[in-house]
């Protein structure tokens, strides 16, 4: 086992370097370039020098004058020593401007992600046991609604009825208007208050996958062979649901969930803009519009650690669940 | 309440493939007393899923086995005999008939009463990989109902565990693996461990030896036997192996499309088989001599549909011995000599 974590490790070390050049490549050759824009200010001042002199400047100081490989290399060099680098889109260190935001989404993310598994394992397993039931098809097309409402449409009608109809919540930000005058605990709620509709629209749109997929799963498990078994035994229903269905459920879910890693902390950038949460999603977008290299290297290279680690982790979980693929 | 509206519901739903059965009366000689049992699977089909059919798994089915012998039921594949053995165990719901076991109606049952009466009766399936949870160590598949049912007091549990592995060829070491790290005949095994550990005084087996080679087969049927003795057990063996099921069994029943055709002692059956259908199926036995000529009788055509099963007796679409008679009147059990029971028009002069 410890030689196969290992061997994974070194071999997703390749893979990273592949994916930087990547996205480094892409980042070079999008069309909008930071550079050029600043240059262009800059020429358009009065008494200033051309917009050719000042792109070249400008080229020099950004090391963008060199070739693509080249540059991915210096960059490369630098990252591997722990530089960053600053961001050119918000002029402090890149590290510092992530480590600012991806707080806000992570709270964000991991909350949605923990309801979400909350309420669409248990209604899943639900839906199997009472496969072709009325519980069964409003537990569908509830999913299928979710699956299909656009995020942008969904946060609005969540915002028009709570927050302006009913004024419940507050329609923008992460904290209220009196947050300062409040005790900590009173922090807290007020913050908690914030995230209610952000997360309610992550898990309502994000629920239905999950559930499908808990649900087909259960389904296949409970027509298996040795859930007659567990019957045949005189085991109480709950049991054998809970204890032999259950664990067997587990095994595809655990695979899908690691691989969710990720998408704890790239940000939801439109529930993010819609709340007016100044999230990674939304930092990182403004970012990549405005051709910040280093930010968006950071970003893009941090997400594909965790994708690699995500995959990892699951194959590690699978290992654990399944005793027919532990290695030995 | 709601239980009992579902079930009238039920009820008027199935009026139309329901029958009234007399109640059997109860024999204490007899372990199981099945009569005119029916499972019939319904087949949802338009825009409604309504039921527009139904597949007569099993159509009218009665037989008894005594305590302590071994009833073999055979028959080619898709003729009813597994659903028989799921639905006596109800493991499978019935549509009509009565099942007695011990004298307790298998249907009157509560949950909790069913529950309880599980280790009574235990089944051992065909493929015992799929049939054995993945997740689990055999330790805990043999003996996590021990544990519920409370069969022994609690620290008597692993050595009763280890014995109980011990009888069924299993090392107590064991204990600690999984399914998949055994192979066919030692699942199989397991799983006759996993059955014979709650103390069953009957077992169905289900096809037991047709998922292994046959070397491991003789080890299995000995193995069956050997504990039949040990701890008098009555078996239901669903078999399409004729020569395993003449090794085994006491009495036989022959069926047909949901319908047992014949029925007999063993050897009443093997001197004399009754039904057309019971002589093809007997003349398929392989004579282990090469100078032996076989006079196999070959079937024409395939088995019907359980869907749509042919009008009278429902062989007479393959049968060489076909009458006027066969295709309009379902055929009547005759009891042709003590014990040895058969439904088919040819013997009804006899009478």
């Amino acid at each position: 086992m410890r030689n196969y974590v290992i061997k994974r490790l070194l071999l997703s070390v390749v893979i990273l370097l592949f994916v930087a050049l990547i996205i480094y490549t892409i980042m070079r050759s999008i069309p909008t370039s930071y550079v050029e824009s600043i240059a262009r200010q800059r020429a358009s001042l009065p008494g200033s020098k051309s917009y050719s002199e000042w792109l070249e400047q400008l080229n020099k100081v950004y090391n963008l004058d060199v070739g693509i490989l080249e540059g991915y290399v210096r960059t490369l060099i630098n990252m591997v020593r722990g530089d960053f680098g600053d961001s050119w889109h918000y002029n402090v260190p890149v590290t510092q401007k992530f480590t600012e935001v991806i707080w806000f989404s992570f709270v964000l993310g991991a909350v949605a992600f923990i309801l979400e598994i909350i309420i669409a394992i248990p209604l899943g397993i639900l839906s199997a046991r009472k496969q072709y039931s009325k519980t069964d098809y409003a537990v569908t097309v509830f999913a299928l609604i979710g699956i299909s409402l656009p995020t942008f449409f969904f946060a609005t009608i969540l915002k028009l009825v709570f927050a302006i109809k009913l004024g419940w919540f507050d329609l923008y930000g992460t904290v209220g208007r009196y947050y300062f005058q409040l005790s900590p605990f009173g922090k807290f709620l007020d913050i908690a208050k914030h995230y209610v509709l952000p997360v309610a629209t992550l898990v309502i749109i994000s629920i239905g996958s999950l559930m499908r997929f808990t649900r087909t799963n259960m389904l296949e498990v409970l027509n298996s062979d040795y859930i007659r078994t567990a019957r045949a035994k005189g085991l109480s229903e709950a049991r054998v649901i809970n204890y032999h269905a259950f664990r067997n459920t587990l095994i595809p879910i655990v695979t899908i969930i690691g691989g969710t890693l990720p998408s704890l902390f790239s940000g939801a950038l439109i529930t993010e803009t819609l709340f007016g949460i100044t999230g990674i999603g939304k930092t990182a977008y403004d970012a990549m519009v405005s051709a910040d290299i280093p930010f968006s290297m950071f970003y893009l290279v941090f997400l594909a650690v965790l994708t690699l680690l995500g995959t990892l982790i699951s194959d590690i979980l699978y290992a654990v669940v399944d005793p027919r693929v532990r290695v030995s | 309440m709601t239980e009992m509206k579902k079930k009238q519901a039920q009820q008027s739903a199935d009026q139309s493939v329901n029958e009234y059965v007399e109640p059997i009366e109860h024999d204490d000689r007899y372990i199981l007393e099945v009569s005119r049992l029916k499972t019939y699977y319904p087949i949802k089909g338009g825009l409604l899923q309504k039921t527009v059919g139904y597949v007569r798994a099993v159509d009218g089915v009665s037989f008894r086995i005594k305590r302590g012998t071994t009833m073999g039921l055979v028959g080619e594949s898709g003729c009813g005999k597994t659903t028989v053995g799921r639905t006596i165990l109800r493991l499978t719901e019935k549509t009509s008939g009565q099942v007695l076991f011990n004298g307790k109606d298998i249907y009157g049952l509560g949950r909790k009463e069913l529950r309880s009466l599980r280790p009574k009766m235990q089944i051992i399936f065909q493929d015992p990989y799929s049939s054995l949870s993945p997740r689990l160590p055999i330790g805990e598949i043999i003996g996590e109902a021990v544990r519920e049912h409370e069969i022994v007091p609690g620290n008597e549990y692993r050595q009763y565990l280890d014995q109980i592995m011990e009888n069924c060829g299993l090392q107590p070491y064991h204990k600690d693996r999984y399914p998949h790290e055994f192979s066919g005949g030692q699942r199989q095994r397991i799983y006759i461990a996993r059955a014979l550990a709650l103390n069953p005084d009957f077992v169905v087996c289900d096809e037991p030896v047709s998922a292994l080679d046959v070397s491991i087969q003789a080890q299995i049927i000995n193995l069956l036997m050997d504990l039949q003795q040990k701890y008098s057990l009555t078996y239901l063996f669903i078999s399409h192996d004729l020569s395993v099921v003449e090794h085994i069994s006491d009495t036989i029943g022959v069926m047909y499309l949901g319908d047992i055709v014949e029925f007999g002692s063993k050897t009443d059956l093997f001197a004399r088989p009754l039904h057309p259908y019971t002589r093809a199926l007997f003349s398929a036995i392989p004579v282990p001599d090469p100078t032996v000529r076989m006079n196999r009788i070959v079937l024409e055509g395939s088995i019907p549909s359980p869907a749509d099963p042919p009008s009278g007796c429902k062989f007479h679409t393959r049968c060489a011995q076909r009458m006027d008679i066969c295709s309009r009147v379902a055929p009547e059990w005759r009891e042709t000599e003590p014990g040895h029971y058969v439904a088919c028009h040819l013997y009804d002069e006899q009478s």
